[in-house]
């Protein structure tokens, strides 16, 4: 069986084709980089996505301040990870690579800051 | 009046890099002039990922790509001023601008960088029947509110345009808790990334109709509703397809305007099609001294490009200053046969270093060629599996190929299917 993909991993969108026999994947082609292999294997077995939102800062010079998580979360997770995020409130200073969740949900990747808030 | 080597107006990521590749060639006075209260320009909401994988190997988001940058000027001796309006540049390349603690400023410079960046097409661009209620806005709009003054404008979304920053705000507000319901395109393609349609529209659910429009918006005070309806080949709405879509949000994607009111009141050519300045490959605009880079030149939906260019206008505005910038014979190069148009317009022919000329097509093309050609000679001609007018498309002249061209000469780029 053959599966036409888009690598989502860097703005060039390499069209990718996968051939898959019997659930494994044994041939992918289209991609430029190794980084878009990987891709078209994980989107067969296990999608995941990078997800990045913002998170509530008290006293900081904004109300929010960008985060993004550490490494990439099951498609299925984010919702979950959404709510995880919406309920925690961080204290200014911030800084970018501040860990605001370690750990999210037991997923392995951390959620942290991607912008600095230097506070009121 | 305050004397500089160089001025570089706008402190986004074009304006970072063309000031910080100046400073590496050695130019000693530059200043930066920023209208708002930080540097990073646009990039400071972006705060997706997806920035820098080609220049830093990384996938950032806007405000640790621009971070990098802010951390970079503020190491060298480059001055910034923020909170900074410029006003006007005069053509002996005097800079106006002020500012709440100095008032009005001048700033005489040898070089000049436009690095103003690019503003979205708002609602009057548009003809949409209906009152003016509040709920509809740009994305670009949205996505300060979202991630900047952290509130969600809006519950229920229809979003018109399918540029790259409606599609990621799909994404935000519907991971925000938002419904989605439809992004309506005038075109039949989208004018966003390939990418950007899978991982905003497709993971989620969101419907992307194509060739279809907003008619008419509904509700007095708030919005509360849109019409819409499928386009003809004219783009013409078709009688009998509208369809009413409760809605208290509509989101405008609907295109970026390169921000050039200094540009032209200072005398330098546009482009018709691009809209930003007529620039050589050094990024210099007709009047001599003023270089563009960045989204007031073209609009661009890589940082990454925007990063390369601007370090040409950098480069080319050091070697300006020190008197190194060649001279030579300049010849224009042209878009035909699918190919909107070509950055940069003007090429020297006496140059001795590779050169890209970036260009966009006008429609979505599969397994066509990209053909170089002068004087009837073929210069080059790749096939490529997919070409988008969403995506920035660029081919290499060498030296080689401009040896036998004379200066009436020209650059052809085409597409052949
Ligand atoms: C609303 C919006 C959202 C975008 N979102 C994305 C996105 O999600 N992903 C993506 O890849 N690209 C996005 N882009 C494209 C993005 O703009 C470019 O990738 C990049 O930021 C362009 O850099 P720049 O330096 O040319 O322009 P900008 O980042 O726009 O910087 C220009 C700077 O010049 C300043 N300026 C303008 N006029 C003056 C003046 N008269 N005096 C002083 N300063 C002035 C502005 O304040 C601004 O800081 C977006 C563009 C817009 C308009
Ligand atoms: S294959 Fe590599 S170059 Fe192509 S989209 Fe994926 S990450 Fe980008």
């Amino acid at each position: 069986m053959k599966k036409s993909l888009i690598c989502v991993s860097c703005p060039l969108g390499c069209p990718i084709e996968v051939e898959i026999e019997n659930g494994e994947v044994v041939s992918v082609t289209g991609n430029t980089c190794k980084r878009g292999d990987a891709y078209a294997r994980a989107e067969i077995t296990n999608p995941v996505r990078s997800l990045t939102t913002s998170v509530k800062v008290e006293n900081g010079l904004h109300p929010v301040v960008p985060v993004k998580s550490s490494g990439p979360v099951p498609k299925d997770k984010m919702f979950d990870c959404m709510k995880e995020i919406n309920s925690v409130t961080v204290k200014a200073p911030v800084k970018i690579g501040d860990v605001v969740i370690e750990n999210i949900l037991g997923l392995g990747v951390d959620i942290v800051a991607t912008n600095c808030d230097s506070g009121k | 009046m305050l004397n500089y080597d160089l001025v570089v107006v706008g402190g986004g990521p074009a304006g970072m890099a063309a000031a910080l590749k100046a400073k590496e060639e050695g130019v000693e006075k530059i200043v930066i002039l920023e209208r708002a209260e930080t540097l990073g320009g646009i990039l400071e909401q972006c705060i997706h990922t997806g920035f820098g994988l080609h220049y830093f190997g990384e996938e950032l988001s806007g405000p640790e790509y621009a971070g990098r940058f802010i951390e970079q000027v503020e190491k060298t001796d480059i001055d910034v001023f923020t909170d900074t309006m410029v006003l006007n540049i005069s053509n002996s390349n005097v800079v106006t601008a002020v500012n709440n603690n100095e008032g009005l400023m001048q700033f005489q410079a040898i070089a000049v960088v436009l690095a103003m960046g690019c503003r979205e097409r708002p609602r009057g661009a548009l003809s949409i029947a209906g009152s003016r209620p509040a709920g509809i806005m740009t994305a670009g709009t949205a996505q300060k509110y979202v991630n900047i003054d952290g509130y969600m404008p809006g519950k229920k979304v229809v979003i018109l345009g399918s540029g790259d920053i409606g599609l990621i705000m799909a994404r935000r507000m519907t991971l925000e808790g938002a419904e989605v319901k439809v992004v309506c395109e005038l075109m039949p393609y989208s004018g966003g990334l390939t990418r950007n349609i899978v991982q905003c529209l497709d993971d989620f659910g969101i419907p992307l109709r194509l060739s279809c429009t907003v008619v008419k918006t509904h509700g007095k005070e708030r919005l509360e509703g849109v019409t819409i309806a499928q386009v003809d080949e004219k783009l013409q709405p078709i009688p009998g397809t509208e369809e009413y879509i409760e809605c208290d949000t509509l989101l405008l994607s609907v295109g970026l305007i390169p921000e050039n009111e200094l540009s032209k009141d200072v005398g330098v050519e546009l482009d018709r099609v691009t809209n930003g300045p007529v620039v050589d490959e050094y990024r210099e605009t007709l009047q001599p001294g003023i270089f563009a880079c960045g989204n007031v030149l073209q609009v661009h939906d890589l940082v990454d490009y925007v990063t390369e260019e601007s370090q040409i206008a950098g480069k080319g505005a050091a070697d300006y200053i020190f008197g190194k910038k060649k001279g030579g014979k300049f010849i224009n190069t042209k878009g035909i046969n699918g190919v909107r148009y070509i950055v940069p317009q003007r090429v020297n022919i006496e140059g001795e270093e590779k050169l890209k000329l970036y260009f966009r097509v006008g429609q979505v093309y599969k397994g066509a060629k990209v053909v170089v050609e002068c004087d009837g000679q073929i210069l080059s001609s790749k096939k490529k599996v997919k070409l988008a007018p969403g995506e920035m498309e660029n081919v290499v002249i060498t030296p080689e190929m401009l040896k036998n061209m004379n200066e009436n000469s020209e650059i052809i780029v085409r597409i052949e299917e």
